[in-house]
């Protein structure tokens, strides 16, 4: 399935726009999403952490990511 | 009453609007964090700051800090605005207010609205130098 993939901060510069498409497979994992992000986008790797965010929730590692979710790269986050 | 006000805004803060909002007759103490744009860091001139908001969900975290907050301590009501875009060194790009009959309450929840905020919260700034820029915190 295809998803849309937002960028913020940082992960704008290294994914190349505010937002990218991925063909994934169905039932894929969040942690494997953020894998598969760092093997096509390998800065990704070398920034402190970053975590995903499914429909603005952040999300655990065995969530399961469905075609139609809003999906956005966090990388540290840096506010106030 | 409208206890929680969460907003995120690109035009300048207002810091007696904030002060003026949470204020009530119930409420003895308020305490208000301000955070301002330093003109260094590490040393390094800084020319100004640029601030970027996942809008949907930085508001969405905001207001569960908000909600923790009330849970914790006796509030009554509390402020959290963020602003985006660019600030120029002495701009204000977060206040947070917070009213509580004593004054213990206020200082604990407005602490750690600020504390939590910078923890979760997906806006990120990036610092402009002369010579560069650097999103705040992205790399070890």
């Amino acid at each position: 399935m295809e998803l849309n993939i937002q960028a913020f901060g940082i992960a704008k510069d290294i994914v190349g726009g505010s937002e990218v498409q991925l063909q994934v497979n169905e039932k894929i994992t969040a942690a494997e999403l953020k894998k598969l992000l760092e093997s096509r986008y390998q800065q990704l790797s070398k920034l402190s952490s970053f975590l995903l965010a499914v429909n603005d929730e952040y999300a655990e590692p065995e969530v399961v990511v469905n075609a139609g979710d809003e999906i956005a790269i966090i990388p540290p986050v840096s506010g106030g | 009453m409208t206890k929680i006000d969460i907003q995120i805004l690109t035009t300048p803060l207002d810091v007696a609007a904030c002060v003026n909002w949470v204020m009530a007759p119930e409420s003895g103490g308020i305490d208000v964090f301000i955070g301002t744009v330093r003109n260094a860091t590490k040393g390094k001139e800084v020319v100004r700051l640029e601030f970027e908001a996942y809008v949907k969900m930085a508001k969405k975290e905001m207001e569960k800090i908000a909600h923790q907050t009330i849970e914790k301590w006796p509030v009554n009501k509390i402020l959290i605005h963020h602003r985006t875009g660019s600030l120029a060194i002495g701009e204000i790009p977060v206040i947070i207010a917070v009213a509580a009959a004593h004054r213990a309450a206020a200082f604990d929840a407005c602490r750690y609205a600020i504390d939590t905020l910078k923890e979760t919260v997906p806006i990120w700034k990036k610092e402009i130098f002369h010579d560069g820029e650097v999103w705040v915190a992205a790399h070890p």
